[in-house]
């Protein structure tokens, strides 16, 4: 147990994503009300967005990639160890385009499914297409 | 203009499709002949594309001017062009044939419907010609969106069925990001290529171990291979006839394309059946997909849910084939992308004509069909001698591709498995042959009535059922040219022949 607790803290990062995704997945596994399956499904998905913003992050002084001088005129050469990688966060507004629109068509399907059976539980919606 | 036929491949059906929603407001009836040109143009793309591949080798493409490792590069070679090619003339095909039937199920929504069609290919076309880690995401992820929207089209339990496989498809893509993160981590780069040419040197880490297994679970679910397969039965057969003939071939061979892509062209086959060892535990699961597949299809009483079985049982086919670890597996598990795609695009045609005509698909309501609809029984029938594995169809040559892979890995399990799902088809098709053909005596025996009339569904959409199914024979006639042209270059030289 002493072990292992050097371990978490010098990646804590991954653990708090890992601790999100899985408190999504038992939204989305253990509970009945759709919404709350909706609200687990969005959790799953910053997460994963958190993972890869985490890993564009350097430690040690990195700043935001803009160059203030002129290209080969300035004091000294360009040094990437200077600069957080921006690549993870474009690649994220992308992801979080994607979770966005995945939860708008999720809400649509979540209306009309409580206008044709009334209901947002998902034993009493099966229970009402057993009997009929 | 040729040199950027991969870019317009994909650009063509999504300006389309933004017309096609524009067009919606003005005029109704502008939405399918636009649908019909965007799609139009994005198979003749493919085809030509394919033709060029074929003659002068692999083509390259910068998005935007960019170089490979650092801008978005397409890629189409041999393999995505087969497929390339077969999902937008499929799709063409299917647009054609359903106008009908989305006329008579939904005509308020018919731009809507239209305007996802288009988007849905391009995201089938998109994830194919791509060689972008990260841009596959995307394009996977457009395709979902737009079939769960496509679902949820249909009545009754449609739009639970779409929730769930939201639900699921979200959580398989999600899956998917996670391992290209692991290999962003471990390469600092997205290309498909450039990771392939980096990942040698550190097949030995356990980040690359897992990067490789989020993968595979998050394509796994997408294309519903067996324990995975839950949602698919419920979202196929509630989705209108249109729709389910458009996703249920297209989306799940797809899937297996990408899987097969990652697996060459990416994580290469020397860590996958050198470094790893799951190639046994893989084919066993495949085996079970096959045999869970066929025996749950046998519990169905309606049609559209029993195609759904054979599909998961088919997807144990694919999966299982390219994970033989030899080069006749391989090749059968690529033939097989090309004929089930058919296949099932005949199966779900010849269901929506019947849909059309009586309006259910249980099995009750099929007596006597081959007397009122005997051309599209007759479709039925080439499709389900396919499936079974008869000889002039290409149903058989795939398989038999497979068990000689099965023979050849000693993989005598998966050998078993495909005769038992081919007899098992057996009694599922002849049920319902045996139904839809004498089901009828017995009713005019009881009433004493003449038989019914002939009421076959109209041209367009008996024309297209027509065209798939004789291609069925055709593909089965010339399997020795496709397989030595198309296939044979495509498979890495590592596998043992």
């Amino acid at each position: 147990m002493t072990d292992l607790i050097p371990v978490i803290v010098a990646k804590y990062n991954y653990w708090l994503y890992i601790v999100l995704m899985m408190i999504g997945l038992y939204a989305m596994i253990a509970k009945n009300n759709l919404i709350k399956k909706l609200v687990g499904m969005n959790i799953f998905q910053t997460s994963i967005i958190l993972f890869y913003v985490s890993m564009g992050c350097k430690t040690g002084g990195a700043t935001i990639p803009i160059i203030q001088h002129g290209l080969g005129v300035g004091h000294h050469a360009i040094d990437p160890a200077h600069y957080v990688n921006p690549l993870p966060h474009v690649l994220m507004l992308t992801a979080i385009v994607v979770s966005v629109s995945t939860f708008g068509v999720a809400v649509a399907l979540a209306i009309k499914i409580y206008q044709r059976h009334k209901t947002l539980e998902e034993d009493e919606i099966l229970a009402q297409s057993r009997e009929r | 203009m040729n040199d950027h036929y991969p870019a317009l491949l994909i650009i063509s059906p999504l300006l389309f499709s933004y017309l096609t929603s524009a067009a919606a407001w003005i005029r109704k009836g502008l939405c399918y002949p636009l649908a019909v040109v965007g799609s139009g143009l994005s198979a003749w793309f493919s085809v030509w594309l394919f033709a060029n591949v074929l003659q002068k080798g692999t083509i390259e493409y910068r998005l935007g001017g960019w170089e490979a490792p650092w801008g978005i590069g397409y890629r189409v070679d041999t393999l995505n062009g087969l497929v390339l090619t077969v999902v937008s003339v499929l799709a063409f095909i299917n647009l054609v044939s359903t106008r009908r039937s989305v006329a008579a199920e939904f005509p308020e929504k018919e731009g809507a419907f239209y305007t996802l069609y288009l988007l849905f290919i391009v995201g089938l076309v998109g994830m194919t010609v791509t060689g972008d880690l990260f841009n596959l995401y995307v394009l996977l992820e457009v395709a979902s969106l737009t079939s769960y929207a496509l679902i949820a089209l249909g009545g009754g339990r449609a739009p639970l069925a779409s929730l769930n496989y939201l639900f699921m498809g979200t959580i398989g893509g999600c899956f998917y990001l996670l391992g290209v993160g692991y290999l962003y981590i471990m390469t600092g780069s997205l290309n498909m290529a450039d990771v392939a040419s980096l990942l040698p040197a550190i097949h030995t880490s356990s980040a690359v171990w897992v990067a490789f297994t989020f993968c595979m679970v998050g394509v796994g679910l997408k294309m519903a291979f067996f324990p995975l397969h839950v949602w698919l039965p419920n979202a196929y057969t509630y989705a209108p006839s249109a729709v389910s003939s458009l996703i249920a071939p297209l989306m799940t061979k797809v899937m297996v394309y990408v899987m097969i892509r990652l697996m060459i062209s990416v994580f290469s086959l020397d860590f996958i059946f050198g470094y790893l060892k799951v190639a046994d535990p893989m084919v066993w699961l495949s085996v079970l997909a096959i045999i869970m597949g066929a025996l749950l299809a046998l519990a169905q009483k309606n049609l559209k849910r029993m195609f759904c079985y054979i599909i998961v049982s088919e997807i144990g086919y694919m999966v299982g084939g390219a994970w033989l670890g030899n080069a006749a597996g391989m090749t059968g598990a690529i033939l097989h992308i090309l004929n089930d795609a058919l296949m099932t695009i005949t199966l779900f045609l010849a269901a929506g004509n019947i849909y059309y005509k009586i309006n259910g698909l249980e099995f009750h309501q099929l007596r006597g069909l081959f007397h009122r609809m005997p051309l599209t029984m007759a479709c039925f029938v080439t499709a389900a001698l396919s499936i079974i594995g008869v000889p002039p169809t290409c149903g058989f040559f795939s398989k038999w591709y497979l068990i000689t892979g099965a023979l050849q890995a000693g993989q005598y399990g998966f050998l078993a498995a495909l005769l038992f799902s081919s007899l098992v088809n057996v009694i599922l098709f002849f049920r319902v042959i045996e139904i839809s053909y004498y089901g009828d005596m017995q009713h005019a025996h009881g009433h004493g009535s003449p038989s019914e009339p002939r009421t076959e569904a109209p041209a367009t959409m008996l024309t297209p059922l027509l065209i798939v199914s004789t291609g069925l024979v055709i593909i089965g006639m010339y399997t020795g040219t496709i397989v030595t042209t198309l296939i044979d270059p495509i498979i890495p030289a590592a596998l043992a022949r």
